[in-house]
C-alpha cells in the first residue's frame, strides 16, 4: 500500500493463529485455527474504518491483535512509528494509552462489583496519570461529555440501561484521551432506538477529539453509514477494501456483491427493485480452509483456477483493493 | 375482520415479578388473513413476543397471566381451551418457528426423531411413514442428503441448517398459521438471506398464513404484506407494508425509521436518534406510553393514551398529534 504521511496505523501481513489441542496432562497441538491469515490494510488519521464480515470471518480477532491484546502469530502492527508487535512491558503499557476499546457487550465488559465512577476512573489510576482529586473531576466530565448525569458515578451497573451502560464503556474507552479506538461491535447489543444514540455520541466525539476509529460490525449499513473506508473480511482475509461508496456502488468481490444483496433495505419498493444473490451452503471451518481462494466453495463464479491459486489482495483501482481473480470483471 | 382466520381482541398479558406486576401486553387487537404475510415490529419488551406465546398458552403461568382477551382461531377461542385441547392446536394447525434453533431443538435426540414425533403425534403416522416425510420435508427445506442426515443430532448442523431443520418442523403438519418469533436474528447475514428466500418460496408453494415477529423493519419491507408496530405493549400503528414505510405517522415509527442507517444512502446523513429508553410499566398508562420520548407530545398525550385510529385505508396509528402537521389530530 502506498505510503502516505496520514497514516496513523499500518497493519502488515497480520496473522494470528490459535492452536488445537487435545490432551489432559500431555498436550499435543492437533491443528490451528486460522483466524487471521495475512492480512494488510491501513487507517488514516482522523477516520473511521469499518471491518466487516460475518461471524467466525475474524474481524473481531483482527481489532484484538491489532491492541496486542493478542499477540499476533507474526507481522507488524506500525502505531505512530512504534511497531506494537516487538513493543513490550513498559513501552507497549505507556503505547496502550493511545489505543483503547469498546466491546460489544455493555452486560459483560462492566465489573458488576464496581461503581461507574471506579469504572471510567480505573484507566486514570492504572496509569497514575492523576490524582484521586483530578480523577473524580475527570470522571464527572466523562460521564458529562457521554451523555450521563456525572452523579451517577456512585451507582453500579445493573442500575442501568443497555444503552446507558455502552455510554459508561465509552467514557472508560475515553479516560486516557486516546487518539484510537477499536469499537468491537459496540451497538450489535442494542435496541434499534438505542443504536443510533451510541453511533451520533461516537460520531460527536470523533469530531470533538479528531479521534481514529476501527469499527467492527457485521451489519453492512451501519458499518456504510459510519465509516469512510470499509474492508470486508471473510475467512480470515480481507477479500475487499474501499471507499464505502464506491464499495457499494461498484463492488468487485463477488462476496461483497452476495453480502451487500443481503443487507434488508427498510424500504419494500427498494427492496422489492435490488437483484438478490443468495449464496450457497456455509462458511467452512477456518480450522482448514479451502484451497486456494477461500471463497470458492460458495462463488457463484468460481473456476477451476480458484482452488489452485489464491488471488492476491491488490489494487485493482486507486485505493480500490481487492482478492478476486476475476475482479476486472466488474471493473 | 370476517374473514380472518385468527382474531385476537383485547389481549392484556400481565408478570408477576418481586417489584409489581409488569403489564406486558396491554389490550392488543388483530386479525390475520388467510395467506396473508403479518410482520409485528418492535424492540425487546414490547410484548411481540409476549402476544404470541400467550395465545398458544406457551407463557409460564405464573408468573405470566392472561388477564384479559381473546384469541379466536376460525371462531374458537384458543384462551379458553384446556392445556389437552390447544395440544391438538399447537404444531398441526398453528406451528412456531423460535429464534434459537440450537436452544428450541433437543440436543439428546435425532433430528429425524423430532420431526417424525410430530407426524405421529398429529397425523397417526406410522414410524415408518413418519421417516419417509420426514426425509421429504429436509429436503423441501433445502438440506442436501436429507435421508443422511435424519440420524444426525442438532449439534451436527450449522446454525443456518438448524434453522432450516425447524421451518422443516414446523411447516410439517402442513399449518395454516406459521408463528415466526425472530427465526433470522440469530443468524448471519448471508444466512438470513437464505432462510428469508426459503421462506418466501415456501409461503408462495404451500400458502399458510406467517406472522413474523422481528425488531429488524428492513426485514419486515422484504417479507410482509401487512405490518403491525408495538411500543409498551400497545399496537401504536399498523397498515399495509408499502403504505406504512411510504407515510408512516406514528412518531415512535417515524423514529424508527429515522434511526435505521440504509446500505443504499448516499451521503452523510445523521441518524435520528429517539431520546431515553423503551418504558417497563409496571401499571397500565393512562397516558400514551410514548410520550415521554416523543417530541410532538402535547397535552393531551398526557392526560389520555389514544386509540388506534384510522388514517387511510386499513392504516391506523394510535396518536393524537397528526405528524405530518404537528397539529392535533
Amino acid at each position: 500500500m502506498a505510503e502516505a504521511n496520514n497514516v496513523l496505523l499500518r497493519v502488515d501481513n497480520l496473522v494470528k493463529h490459535f492452536p488445537i489441542r487435545q490432551g489432559i496432562i500431555i498436550q499435543k497441538q492437533v491443528g490451528v485455527v486460522h483466524a487471521v491469515d495475512d492480512i494488510s490494510f491501513d487507517v488514516k488519521q482522523g477516520e473511521t474504518l469499518g471491518l466487516v464480515g460475518e461471524s467466525g470471518c475474524g474481524k473481531s480477532t483482527t481489532g484484538r491483535t491489532v491492541l496486542q491484546l493478542y499477540r499476533p502469530t507474526s507481522g507488524s502492527v506500525i502505531f505512530d512509528g512504534v511497531d506494537l508487535v516487538k513493543a513490550k512491558g513498559e513501552e507497549l503499557r505507556h503505547m496502550r494509552r493511545k489505543l483503547q476499546m469498546i466491546f460489544q457487550d455493555p452486560y459483560a465488559s462492566l465489573n458488576p462489583r464496581m461503581t461507574v465512577g471506579e469504572i471510567v476512573g480505573e484507566p486514570l489510576v492504572v496509569h497514575k496519570t492523576a490524582s484521586q482529586k483530578e480523577i473524580e473531576e475527570r470522571v464527572a466530565n466523562l460521564l458529562e461529555l457521554v451523555g450521563l448525569n456525572p452523579t451517577f458515578s456512585s451507582r453500579y451497573p445493573h442500575e442501568f440501561s443497555g444503552g446507558q451502560r455502552q455510554r459508561i464503556g465509552v467514557a472508560r474507552a475515553l479516560a486516557l484521551q486516546p487518539s484510537f479506538i477499536v469499537c468491537d461491535e459496540p451497538i450489535s447489543a442494542l435496541d434499534v432506538s438505542i443504536q443510533a444514540q451510541v453511533v451520533n455520541l461516537l460520531e460527536d466525539l470523533q469530531k470533538q477529539f479528531s479521534l481514529t476509529y476501527l469499527f467492527i460490525a457485521h451489519d453492512l449499513s451501519m458499518v456504510r453509514h459510519i465509516s469512510n473506508r470499509i474492508a470486508v473480511m471473510y475467512l480470515g482475509i480481507i477479500v475487499e477494501l474501499a471507499d464505502g461508496e464506491e464499495l457499494y456502488l461498484k463492488p468487485l468481490h463477488p462476496y461483497t456483491q452476495a453480502l451487500l444483496s443481503a443487507v434488508p433495505i427498510p424500504d419494500p419498493i427498494a427492496d422489492a427493485r435490488r437483484e438478490r444473490i443468495i449464496l450457497k451452503g456455509d462458511v467452512p471451518s477456518p480450522v482448514n480452509p479451502p484451497s486456494g481462494c477461500r471463497f470458492r466453495t460458495r462463488c457463484p463464479i468460481a473456476e477451476s483456477i480458484c482452488a489452485e491459486v489464491q488471488p492476491h489482495f491488490r489494487e485493482a483501482k486507486p485505493g480500490h483493493f481487492v482478492a478476486c481473480h476475476f475482479a476486472e470483471r466488474f471493473l | 375482520m370476517s374473514d380472518a382466520i385468527l382474531d385476537v381482541k383485547e389481549l392484556e398479558v400481565t408478570f408477576k415479578t418481586p417489584d409489581g406486576n409488569i403489564h406486558a401486553v396491554n389490550g392488543v387487537s388483530f386479525g390475520l388473513k388467510e395467506g396473508e404475510t403479518l410482520g409485528i415490529v418492535g424492540e425487546s419488551g414490547c410484548g411481540k413476543s409476549v402476544t404470541m406465546m400467550s395465545l398458544l398458552k406457551l407463557i409460564p403461568s405464573p408468573p405470566g397471566m392472561i388477564k384479559n382477551g381473546k384469541g379466536l382461531f376460525h371462531g374458537n377461542d384458543l384462551l379458553k381451551m384446556s392445556n389437552e385441547e390447544i395440544r391438538h392446536i399447537r404444531g398441526s394447525q398453528i406451528s412456531m418457528i423460535f429464534q434459537d434453533p440450537m436452544t428450541s431443538l433437543n440436543p439428546v435426540l435425532t433430528v429425524g426423531l423430532q420431526l417424525e414425533e410430530p407426524l405421529i403425534l398429529h397425523l397417526g403416522m406410522t414410524r415408518n411413514q413418519a421417516r419417509e416425510r420426514a426425509a421429504e420435508l429436509l429436503n423441501m427445506v433445502g438440506i442436501p442428503n436429507a435421508k443422511d442426515r435424519l440420524g444426525d443430532f442438532p449439534h451436527q448442523f450449522s446454525g443456518g441448517m438448524r434453522q432450516r431443520v425447524m421451518i422443516a418442523m414446523a411447516l410439517s403438519c402442513s399449518p395454516q398459521v406459521v408463528i415466526a418469533d425472530e427465526p433470522t436474528t440469530a443468524l448471519d447475514m448471508t444466512i438470513q438471506a437464505q432462510i428469508m428466500d426459503l421462506v418466501r418460496r415456501l409461503r408462495d408453494e404451500l400458502g399458510m398464513a406467517i406472522i413474523w415477529i422481528t425488531h429488524d423493519l428492513g426485514v419486515v419491507a422484504g417479507l410482509a404484506q401487512r405490518v403491525i408496530v408495538m411500543y409498551g405493549g400497545f399496537i401504536i400503528e399498523e397498515a399495509p407494508v408499502k403504505e406504512l414505510f411510504a407515510n408512516p405517522q406514528h412518531p415512535y415509527t417515524l423514529g424508527l425509521l429515522g434511526s435505521l442507517p440504509r446500505v443504499d444512502e448516499m451521503g452523510h446523513h445523521r441518524l435520528v436518534s429517539i431520546d431515553g429508553s423503551p418504558p417497563v410499566l409496571y401499571e397500565k398508562p393512562n397516558h400514551c406510553p410514548f410520550a415521554p420520548r416523543c417530541k410532538w407530545a402535547m397535552e393531551k398525550c398526557w392526560k389520555e393514551n389514544p386509540p388506534l385510529l384510522g388514517i387511510g385505508i386499513e392504516h391506523r396509528a394510535a396518536c393524537w398529534v397528526d405528524t405530518r402537521t404537528g397539529s392535533a389530530r
